[in-house]
């Protein structure tokens, strides 16, 4: 490999820069480029045409455009981890070490063994998929899926996890300026002249736009030098930002767009630390679209054939990367603006094979090129190429008269005339409208806004391209009220406008490609034609016309031109399919960001969590939250071990557990506890100062919707607690209730979640844990601090906390909070004033064991379906006021008598293990949807009692007590005998928590 | 889409909860099972203007009251919602 062995590259010229040689390899044959190449300039410098297979047919390709519109130069990048498949050759900006890869091919892309897909072809049509569907479903799984799996699909993409980082980020401004070509630059010039903060995004890494390939003069100056003049006047201006690698893919509601910077992709690897991707968010007031005009290919058989490429693609090699797309070069236009590649070609020292020119006979001008360049212009068409992978063989053109001729040619450039980008502006479902003189759609109306300017509304003049984007971006400063001079539009006094005849197909019988990324040929429009698929979102879906990667950028309108000729309807008749984001492939990493792994989600520790970890507790995901599950010690062999040695630790002695996940709300004013009785079932405007009292709400449908323990602190303020769950949504449910319902009260909700760290401590022994951490001055004794009492205590050392006497464990127990930032502190205190009790940490497993044993009812049965009546708490629901829910609360069916209820479930077997989702089923009965009585919601192994034991939602539960029913679990394949019981497993009295 | 808050300014709809259509109004303690069931169940989906309601969580915690097009997602007003779903005083 050496730089001399660029044999299409011209000796002088482009905007490469020839000092940096880049080596790069392609199929693992190795090449040279510039810096400044893309990889499809670089092949084509190194005369490579053959560059992938085609979809279906395996058809051998080339390279069509120069831009991220191309439907046929895909491959894969880079290898390993970093491989990407389906990425665009002709946006691979160049780096040294580059790698890519040829893709659908096997086992080469010279010998494509699947190429004999194209003699399957008559079964391979539109349709195809829809039609195997109908077959015998077995024919498809064993034999069509695995065979069309194997034989289409794009790229590889990597098996490995991604090692680079992709980021999201906002920016806001007063107008976005889409496309950093002529009308983008004269834009953004004006808008930043007038004052406005200006982001420009440009998808290139420079800007300039087709004056990077077209030249041409404005204001006096080459183009380079006028793009380099502004772009240094809007680098002066401290408000305006030019983004460049950075596609707008979407544009979304309220000025929200969405843009894909490619920060890094231009090198091997990222820099440490910087992302390869960022996802912006960019929210404008105004937006100017200048995205251009894509060129348009022409559909005539074998126009695929490699060697055939866009007349401005052809343009773009040779004038801004110096690469020559072919030695002998021939046009078949239908518009002016395709002889620009001739005159390009003639510069470049290319011999012109000939003109193919679909309009009237050449203009006096162009006849006296041709003489002096001696090349014929030929009026007709091309009717087909013949050639393949080495490419074009002969060209042969059917003349306006009749006759045909032969071009010899190594290279064809095709023009069929220019579509406006019509995607930003279409996307929130507006249409295009038809313009008859470009024979293309146009803007018709955008998103409120948004304005399109220059060749992306239609204007393919240069100079107005340059005016229309001065005013658009002077016009939407204006609108927000800058006032600064915008100064002179900028001119340029390019060629008259360019003249063109709409043509879109040359009928004929061999293979005409539409889409060339999706191999949908003219045939295939024609066929879904006569099969009734006519309206466009049809023809979409039933040829897949447009819907690769490319979105149809180089296919779709011909589509429709050819459906529109077969049915006779004109194309703005036959209409558009719907725009939509994203306008370019955006990676699932890009709009992931940070987001992965450990990082998918936020995630919330306790206070204690430091500590927790310190003992070696196993954690369990609730919600965001990390809680410790059970603390093992050493030589315990399972987590059934450890929770039962903390139970027991519990019951027999102290422990303590971190319950600061739970939601907690302070209730503030003198309308504070008539709010509280609105939303929950039972009073609380009774409640005295230094009470604590379980409450429950309903939804307003009457099913219960969370509980908790709400406490009195003062005659206008209350302490209210949620469940884990639901700490948010009973945030976001009473501010509903107060703000939108209630509106007349005096009453303010302040979350605290996050202000205080929560323990319980349960056990016979707590009281003489807390009086270890209690100031003494604090009357602990059952009198002074009797059950459901609620205050502020003094703590040893001066700290203020709270203390509740509140058990879920069913044991004399309290609940303490101090300030979130002394929960760490608290538990290691604890710990050390408890070890002559033995105090014992205990995690959310041992918690659930001995609410189970209590029978307390938790988030399995407030499973939202259930009523206050169903968990055995309906006599909580008072009767002498209004509250959320009461109404739908009493309908028949929630008050039915066979309702499924809460009752206790034992194994009659007391060495079996109760697993919960078993279904509970009369004894006798065979198990099945009208039998079903229910389900155990519920188990756990009870340490007390030594057996498993649960809790479950049985019809008419209540009712029977001591009756022994069949457990149904048909997932594990187990029926066995259980006995329903009451639901309060241990200490049914409850004189252990008053004690 | 973007919600001018009136409390926060202008922000992104990351920021806000949906609830859907503003005009039910709770029924007072005696207006009977079937004032509740539409109050609980009956709700309008219109395609074009309509009053809906939003939550600020992500910001000032308000509750809002949006005329919103749901068919172009033009924001007419933006407003608190309080006392927006006040019990309805039956004649
Ligand atoms: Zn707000």
């Amino acid at each position: 490999m050496s730089a001399a062995d660029q044999t299409q590259r011209l000796a002088k010229g482009g905007l490469i820069d020839r000092s940096k040689p880049l080596g790069f390899s392609f199929d693992g044959k190795s090449f040279a480029g510039y810096h400044g190449d893309t990889l499809a300039s670089a092949l084509v410098a190194n005369g490579v045409r053959l560059v992938g297979r085609s979809f279906k047919y395996h058809r051998p390709r080339g390279i069509l455009t120069a831009g991220s519109e191309e439907p046929n130069a895909l491959v894969e990048l880079r290898t390993g981890a970093r491989r990407e498949p389906n990425t665009r050759a002709t946006t691979i900006e160049l780096y040294d070490g580059l790698v890519a890869a040829s893709q659908n091919r096997w086992p080469s892309l010279d010998f494509d063994i699947l190429s004999v897909n194209q003699l399957a072809s008559p079964i391979l049509v539109a349709g195809f998929y829809y039609k195997t569907f109908m077959w015998p479903a077995k024919l498809w799984e064993a034999l069509y899926e695995p065979l069309i799996r194997r034989a289409a699909g794009l790229g590889r993409a990597a098996t490995q996890s991604d090692p680079d980082h992709y980021e999201k980020a906002w920016a806001h401004c007063d107008v976005l300026v889409v496309g950093g070509g002529p009308t983008g630059l004269a834009a953004a010039l004006a808008a930043g002249r007038a004052g406005a903060r200006v982001i420009l995004c440009e998808e290139e890494p420079t800007l300039g736009g087709r004056l990077l390939s077209d030249g041409g003069t404005i204001d006096g100056l080459p183009a380079t030098d006028w793009i380099a003049q502004a772009a240094d006047e809007l680098s002066a201006m401290l408000d305006v930002r030019i983004m460049t690698r950075t596609t707008l893919t979407g544009a979304y509601d309220h000025g929200t767009h969405a843009a894909l910077e490619r920060v890094n992709d231009h090198l091997p690897v990222p820099p440490e630390h910087q992302p390869r991707q960022r996802l912006w968010r960019i929210v404008a007031k105004r937006t100017v679209v200048a995205a251009g005009a894509l060129e348009r290919p022409i559909v005539f058989g074998g126009n695929d054939v490699p060697g055939i490429m866009l007349a401005s693609a052809v343009r773009t090699y040779i004038n801004r990367y110096a690469a020559t797309p072919a030695k002998r070069l021939a046009l078949f236009t239908n518009n002016d603006d395709g002889w620009k590649t001739v005159d390009a070609a003639i510069a470049a020292g290319l011999t012109v094979a000939g003109v193919v020119d679909a309009r009237q006979e050449a203009s006096a001008d162009q006849r006296a090129l041709a003489s002096k360049h001696g090349f014929a212009v030929l009026n007709g068409v091309v009717d087909h190429v013949d050639g393949g992978r080495k490419g074009i063989g002969s060209i042969e053109v059917a003349l306006a008269g009749g006759a045909r001729a032969t071009l010899e040619a190594d290279g064809l450039a095709v023009s069929g005339g220019w579509n406006p980008s019509v995607g930003l502006t279409s996307q929130h479902r507006g249409r295009p409208k038809w313009r008859d003189d470009i024979a293309a759609f146009v803007p018709d109306g955008a998103p409120p806004g948004m304005s399109a300017a220059g060749a992306a509304n239609g204007a393919f003049l240069l100079t107005d391209c340059l005016r229309e984007g001065h005013s658009a971006g002077a016009a939407a400063a204006a609108d927000l009220g800058f006032g600064g001079s915008v100064g002179a539009a900028p001119s340029s006094d390019d060629a008259p406008a360019s003249s063109l005849t709409p043509l879109w197909h040359v009928a004929g019988k061999k293979k005409a490609f539409v889409d060339f990324q999706n191999d949908v040929t003219a045939s295939d429009i024609a066929l879904a034609a006569r099969e009734g698929f006519q309206s466009v979102e049809h023809l979409k879906r039933y040829t897949t016309l447009g819907m690769a990667t490319d979105q149809g950028k180089s296919s779709n309108l011909q589509g429709l031109a050819i459906m529109a000729e077969l049915t006779g309807r004109s194309i703005p008749q036959t209409g558009t399919t719907i725009y939509r984001p994203p306008y370019v492939p955006v990676a699932i990493g890009a709009l992931a960001g940070h987001h992965r792994d450990e990082n998918f989600h936020s995630v919330r520790l306790t206070p204690s969590h430091h500590w927790a970890a310190e003992r070696g507790a196993v954690f369990v995901d609730t919600g965001l939250w990390k809680r410790a599950q059970w603390y093992p010690i050493k030589g315990e062999k399972d987590w059934l071990e450890s929770v039962t040695r903390e139970v027991k630790a519990v019951r027999g002695g102290v422990g303590f557990c971190d319950v600061s996940t739970l939601g907690k709300i302070d209730v503030h004013g003198p309308n504070a506890g008539t709010f509280l009785d609105r939303v929950y079932i039972n009073t609380f405007s009774t409640l005295a100062v230094g009470k604590a009292r379980y409450g429950l709400m309903l939804r307003e449908d009457g099913m219960v919707y969370d509980d908790g323990t709400t406490s009195r602190l003062a005659e206008d303020h209350y302490f209210l607690t949620t469940t884990t769950a639901k700490a948010g949504l009973v945030m976001q449910h009473l501010e509903f209730c107060r703000q939108v319902l209630f509106p007349e009260l005096d009453v303010q909700l302040t979350s605290v979640s996050d202000q205080w760290a929560q323990f319980s401590i349960a056990g016979p022994r707590t009281r003489d844990l807390l009086c270890e951490i209690v100031d003494p001055g604090e009357d602990l004794s059952n009198e002074g601090f009797p059950f459901m009492a609620a205050r502020e205590v003094l703590l040893r050392g001066g700290l203020k906390a709270r203390l509740f006497r509140i058990s879920f464990s069913g044991e004399m127990a309290f609940e303490i909070s101090v300030p979130a930032r002394f929960g760490d502190a608290l538990a290691r205190n604890m710990m050390i004033a408890g070890e002559q009790f033995g105090v014992t940490p205990y995690g959310t497993e041992a918690l659930g064991v001995m609410r189970v044993e209590k029978g307390h009812v938790a988030g399995p049965e407030l499973n939202g379906m259930t009523t206050a009546a169903d968990l055995g708490l309906g006599k909580m629901m008072s009767t002498k006021k209004d509250f959320i829910g009461r109404v739908m609360a009493g309908r028949e069916a929630l008050v039915a008598a066979d309702r499924q209820v809460v009752v206790g479930i034992k194994p009659v077997d007391k060495a079996r293990r109760l697993r919960s989702g078993a279904h509970v089923i009369r004894k006798g009965e065979i198990p099945g949807p009208d039998t079903d009585g229910g389900y155990v919601t519920s188990v756990c192994f009870s340490p007390m009692l030594g057996q498993w034991i649960g809790l479950g939602l049985v019809s008419r539960g209540r009712e029977r007590i001591g009756e022994i029913a069949s457990a149904h679990d048909p997932l594990r394949g187990e029926d066995y005998e259980i006995e329903l019981c009451h639901p309060v497993f241990y200490d049914p009295e409850g004189g252990r928590q008053r004690g | 889409m973007r919600i001018a808050c009136p409390f926060c300014g202008p922000r992104e709809n990351s920021e806000f909860s949906y609830l859907g259509d503003a005009k039910p109004k709770r029924p007072g303690p005696d207006a009977g099972e079937d004032a509740v069931y539409e109050y609980v169940y009956l709700r309008d989906n219109v395609a074009g203007e309509m009053a809906e309601l939003w939550y600020h969580g992500g910001g000032c915690r308000a509750w809002l009251q949006v005329r919103r097009n749901t068919v172009t997602h033009e924001i007419l007003s933006v407003e608190p919602a309080a006392g927006a779903g006040a019990a309805s005083v039956t004649p």
